[in-house]
């Protein structure tokens, strides 16, 4: 929505003084703003599943507990990938920007990959609990562990299929604006997803093998 | 004082008939206590309410467009005075009340004791689908759908349910507490006077809800005593198979006793795995639409 | 597995006269308005010019129409309670067994308060918001657009539980254990959690779109404190919805998790905690009563300043008591369950943050007050829905003050004081403010007014027609009776319930009143018609014409004022240049789309899938919705130029009545 800015009654145009008063944002603030307000909103449902884990962490019924269960080296190399592959976002986020379609797409491909292998040990981690009897059903605290890394697992598949559905919007209609300011919020999306992943790692990985 | 005068005025014209059997007919120091400060309470409100009501009506008639004698003042729409006032009012109001709140949640709390010479009664209190069981863990009986109690003995209660959540409530003698599975909650009570008064689920469980009333009789010692006799002479015992037997959903049950109770039931009542998956599921008469 | 999950023809209630009558009632409603529609060719008209459409004014209407519909729902929800209660005394079972009875209120509560309150706040601020801010659009049209289908698919499958199977019988606020499986083995509980997931999600859309919208999308010149108060109060109530309804999606994600796939989060087993469920879901519930509320509370002070001639006063404590009810409104919600058991400090703690948000509300009452002190009042409809409103809020905020002791809600919680508490409020507040922003706003959306006439009688009728029906229930509460009970054994209540039912019917003729105002106003519409600016309204959207164009402003307007456009009519008489002197340029509009009713017709189908156990036919619902957001990403056109010809013929034919 483009508007036409114009002044009308007479009165000389100054220099606004405040950004406040400089009228409708351009589409591309706009755009990312409220997929900033997106991201919060989306933050605050992990809140709730992070509530939900601090409360039922010791609610194991019985069952295996965290320490038990947890295997550091696979959440270390599943951390190493998703932080790598934020890097390679943010390469392709330059790539895009100096409209340099060949390193777009090459370092969307890692970007994938690494999200991919980062979704791939996550789902062997699960296999391999529900194996030995700690599945979510098995007790409170498996429920919310599963949800709440499940959860983050479920935006990362989100987001490797929008990284695909982009690259398809690039190579059909090339770096137009609409283009742009979507892979704009994709990276958003990606990197919040590294930060939520930072969080959760902690408290649930690094805290939870502590006691 | 005037507030409570003029409290008690209004809340009885509202309530005509209503003043008796309710929280405002207490029949214990709990319950006498929360009536103080609640008119005590609406008191204050109303002080700050029924002018702002009269005002209202008042400046709106008052500045009705066709009143000449009206002074219409267009710019009037700041005065750092009155925001003063608008202000501190509510928040003057709000510490006053606030400070009522925060002395009367410790002072009335359900797990305080209440401070007497007599030695408290303990009662255990199973909220069941629909109906309540009252097991006294010293006097070796249990109850269901009553509650006897000796006049001038404080109580001390252990809740708990067996399933879904529910409140134990008893409007003459005191607060309400939920009553929830695996977990026991805690209240203190005590009649002052003798009497039945009228105890039910504030919570709703469910079909069999509305039903889920009982009976608290507040006895002389010696009829409490006479009571114990005679629920020990007769009827079932409770144990794990008659209580698995009460669980059962039923609805509209009439008291009965149990002559002897088996230690440590109610623990078990109050940890998960004694509750049988068949006792607990619920089935719909034929005569309503079968559950898938 | 079969085909069709868990439906089979025992979902459809055959053996209940009373349900099936509805069901039938409901479904020839609709064929009936469906055919009508058709036989009358307003179809092509209707996809053009509302289903597609993105304009916020389209959008707003719908909303409120929703919302109208629904009322009608809800308030014959709200008959059958009252008047089974009435004759459901002593031994009498009344006529609606507990099956049925459970179903209402349940039902009651959740239509009234997501699919009556909410649609009809968003539909005003929807409406209203972007011409307050003399902008042309929302920040995102067609994201606007799926978000009221999403809210029509959660109001679509909880009607037609009313047909195929059942509702939720767990009440609105569906406590486990009794809304988990164990206890609620019925499909019932799934409508209600897939029908407010769905509608949840559309909810959420809105709110991203309204904060970016008001944040970042302002007429030039338009300063934070150059807002009309309606755009604050809108704004904090998005601020709300943005930060509580992830938390009430989580919670319900976790109650699903437990009835479809067995995990622990609130069973009894397993070491679940349903206690997390009170809290998870009232850190949600007490915001989303501010979310209902604070949007008419800008309705209001819209409202009392242009009857009463004069600005709001104390522009700038409005606005900061808006912000800290916003923030105020996170700290308090412990005191819906002061009973559940938590130590004195909890409690006292939370029963005094419960007082304190009570200032800013004080403050703001006393400055309408304060705005009708010295004005010159025109009795219009929508003064004396505010008039109501600021006598009978107060009555409300002064009980809820009261049950914020907790010693006091000890004895009250759960009761009928409790009923009638939060009637008071919300039907005071709420309801009063979205019924004067009705009478308000729609010469605006229409170009005729509504009649004045109906318009009083309707609101006396809800005025008389409320006290009757719930200050009774502030007496049971009293007297110790508690809420949703089906029969009752306390012979000495039924004469006030009787009472309460009388005033039921007085609301009824009320909503009745209403109706005919609407049916005799558009009959009228020729004599009714307005200009721009009907009330002498002092915000921008009186400066547009009556329906205002797509576009809204021909030129934004550059804003130096609060009440910009009272400045601008006192500048305006000094100095106006015509309409046929100034040069227009051509306008981009953003293009309809049928995006948001594709994505609500396959939410609907998930919706239904998933709650019948369909999962072949979820898989289709889900798939259908991600080809619909495909196929709006990859569209190439995304808005449509008017040229300026168009802009210019319309200008010069509203030239008198358009001050902009």
């Amino acid at each position: 929505m483009s508007v036409a800015v114009a002044v009308d009654d007479g009165v000389g145009h100054e220099a606004r003084p405040s950004a406040s008063e400089a009228g409708p944002a351009t589409k591309r603030i706009v755009v990312s703003y409220g997929f900033w307000i997106f991201l919060l909103s989306d933050i605050v449902m992990f809140s709730a599943f992070f509530a939900a884990y601090a409360v039922l962490a010791q609610a194991t019924a019985g069952g295996p507990s965290g320490v038990q269960l947890f295997h550091q080296r696979s959440v270390a190399i599943e951390t190493g990938c998703l932080l790598a592959s934020s890097y390679s976002c943010g390469l392709m986020s330059l790539a895009i920007g100096s409209r340099r379609y060949g390193i777009t797409y090459l370092d969307a491909l890692v970007t994938f990959v690494l999200g991919a292998a980062f979704l791939v040990l996550e789902l062997r981690e699960f296999a391999g609990m529900i194996a030995v009897g700690a599945g979510p059903q098995r007790s409170a605290f498996l429920s919310a562990f599963f949800t709440l890394v499940g959860c983050h697992g479920l935006h990362v598949t989100a987001g490797l299929v929008w990284l695909v559905v982009m690259m398809a919007q690039v190579a059909i209609k090339g770096f137009r604006p609409t283009v742009e300011r979507r892979l704009l919020c994709f990276s958003l999306f990606w990197h919040a997803l590294d930060i939520v992943w930072v969080w959760l790692f902690t408290v649930v990985y690094l805290m939870g093998v502590r006691s | 004082m005037r507030y409570r005068v003029l409290a008690v005025v209004l809340i009885g014209a509202a309530t005509l008939g209503g003043c008796t059997e309710g929280v405002l007919d207490p029949k214990g120091p709990i319950a006498a206590a929360e009536r103080e400060i609640l008119l005590n309470a609406l008191g204050i409100m109303l002080a700050i309410v029924i002018p702002v009501i009269l005002a209202t009506l008042g400046v709106a008639f008052w500045f009705r467009a066709s009143n000449e004698r009206a002074r219409y003042r267009p710019d009037f729409a700041y005065s750092g005075r009155l925001e003063m006032l608008v202000w501190s009012i509510p928040a003057m109001t709000v510490f006053l009340v606030g400070g009522v709140a925060w002395v009367g949640s410790h002072d009335l709390s359900p797990r305080k004791p209440i401070a007497s010479s007599v030695k408290p009664l303990r009662v255990q209190v199973a909220a069941l689908d629909w109906k309540w069981l009252f097991i006294y863990p010293d006097q070796g009986v249990a109850s269901v759908n009553r509650l006897v109690l000796p006049v001038g003995t404080p109580v001390s209660l252990e809740l708990t349910s067996s399933g879904v959540m529910n409140s134990f409530f008893v409007p003459q003698l005191g607060s309400q507490i939920y009553t929830m599975a695996g977990m026991v909650t805690r209240l203190h009570l005590q009649a002052d006077h003798a009497g039945t008064y009228r105890g039910f689920s504030a919570q709703f469980s469910g079909a069999g809800f509305s039903d889920m009333y009982f009976n608290a009789d507040a006895v002389p010692d010696d009829k409490f005593t006479q009571w114990l006799d005679a629920a020990r002479s007769a009827g079932p015992e409770l144990d794990a198979t008659s209580y698995a037997e009460l669980a059962k959903p039923s609805a509209a049950v009439a008291p009965f006793t149990y002559r002897a109770v088996a230690p440590g039931l109610f623990d078990s009542i109050t940890v998960s795995e004694m509750q049988s998956d068949d006792a607990m599921c619920r089935r719909n008469p034929t005569s309503m639409r079968a559950e898938k | 597995m079969s085909l069709l999950g868990k439906l089979d023809w025992s979902a459809i209630p055959f053996d209940q006269p009373i349900i099936m009558g509805a069901s039938g009632g409901m479904i020839l409603a609709v064929v009936s308005v469906l055919s009508w529609v058709t036989l009358k060719g307003y179809v092509p008209y209707l996809w053009r010019e509302w289903i597609t459409s993105v304009d916020h004014k389209r959008i707003g209407i719908m909303y409120t129409v929703l919302a109208l519909v629904m009322l009608l729902r809800g308030f014959s929800d709200a008959i059958l309670m009252r008047t089974q209660q009435a004759v459901a005394a002593g031994g009498s079972q009344g006529y609606l067994p507990p099956e049925h009875f459970d179903q209402i209120f349940s039902a009651h509560g959740t239509i009234m308060i997501f699919f009556m309150a909410m649609p009809f706040v968003i539909g005003m601020m929807n409406f209203v918001v972007p011409l307050q801010l003399g902008v042309r659009d929302m920040a995102f049209p067609t994201l606007n657009s799926v978000a009221l289908g999403l809210t029509a698919s959660g109001i679509l499958l909880t009607n037609i539980s009313l047909a195929v199977g059942e509702f939720s019988k767990a009440g609105w606020v569906a406590y486990p254990p009794l809304s988990g499986l164990q206890f609620s083995p019925g499909v019932g509980v799934d409508y209600y959690l897939w029908a407010l997931q769905i509608s949840g999600v559309g909810t959420l859309m809105t709110g991203i779109n309204f904060v970016t919208t008001i944040l970042k999308t302002r007429a030039p010149g338009m300063s934070y404190m150059r807002m009309p108060v309606f755009c604050w109060t809108s704004l904090a109530a998005n601020l709300l919805i943005v930060a509580a309804f992830p938390v009430l999606t989580a919670t319900f994600a976790m109650l699903l998790l437990d009835r479809y796939l067995g995990f622990h989060f609130f069973t009894i087993g397993g070491q679940g905690n349903p206690m997390m469920y009170v809290n998870l879901f009232w850190i949600w519930g007490h915001p989303e009563v501010y979310i209902l509320v604070l949007p008419a509370f800008g309705i209001f002070s819209e409202v009392v300043s242009t009857f009463s001639g004069k600005p709001l006063f104390g522009y700038r404590s409005m606005v900061a008591a808006t912000m800290a009810i916003c923030v105020l409104s996170f700290v308090v919600w412990l005191h819906h369950f002061f009973t559940m058991g938590a130590s004195a400090n909890v409690n006292g703690f939370f029963g005094v943050m419960t007082m304190v948000i009570a200032v800013p509300t004080g403050v703001k009452v006393f400055n309408w007050l304060f705005t009708l002190y010295g004005g010159r009042i025109r009795f219009t409809v929508p003064i004396l829905w505010s008039i109501g409103f600021m006598v009978t809020f107060v009555i409300g905020g002064m009980t809820g003050v009261l049950m914020a002791v907790p010693p006091a809600d000890f004895q009250l919680h759960n009761s009928l004081f409790l009923i009638a508490h939060f009637h008071n409020v919300i039907i005071g507040g709420t309801v009063f403010g979205v019924m004067a922003g009705y009478n308000y706003w729609f010469p605006k959306a229409f170009g005729f007014q509504l009649d004045e006439r109906w318009g009083k009688i309707s609101f006396w009728c809800w005025l008389i027609g409320f006290y009757i029906a719930f200050m009774p229930l502030y007496g049971l509460g009293l007297m110790g009776m508690t809420r949703r009970m089906q029969h009752y054994d306390v012979a000495s209540w039924q004469p006030w319930l009787v009472v309460a039912a009388c005033g039921v019917a007085v609301i009824l003729a009320g909503i009745v009143s209403q109706i005919i105002q609407l049916v005799v106003s558009i009959r009228n519409r020729e004599h009714l018609k307005v200009t721009a600016d009907p009330w002498d309204g002092r915000t921008l959207e009186w400066a547009t014409a009556s329906p205002p164009p797509a576009w809204n402003f021909a030129v934004l307007p550059q804003v130096t004022d609060v009440d910009a456009f009272w400045k601008k009519k006192q500048r305006e008489r000094v100095q106006a240049q015509p309409a046929s002197e100034r040069k227009f340029e051509p306008i981009e509009v953003p293009k309809n789309s049928a995006t948001g009713f594709v994505t609500a017709f396959f939410a609907v189908i998930t919706g239904f899938a998933l709650i019948w156990h369909i999962w072949w036919m979820a898989g289709v619902g889900a798939i259908g919705i991600f080809v619909t957001v495909l196929a709006f990403a990859f569209r190439d056109e995304e808005e449509i130029e008017i040229p300026a010809e168009q802009v210019a013929r319309f200008e010069r034919e509203h030239e008198a009545e358009i001050a902009v």
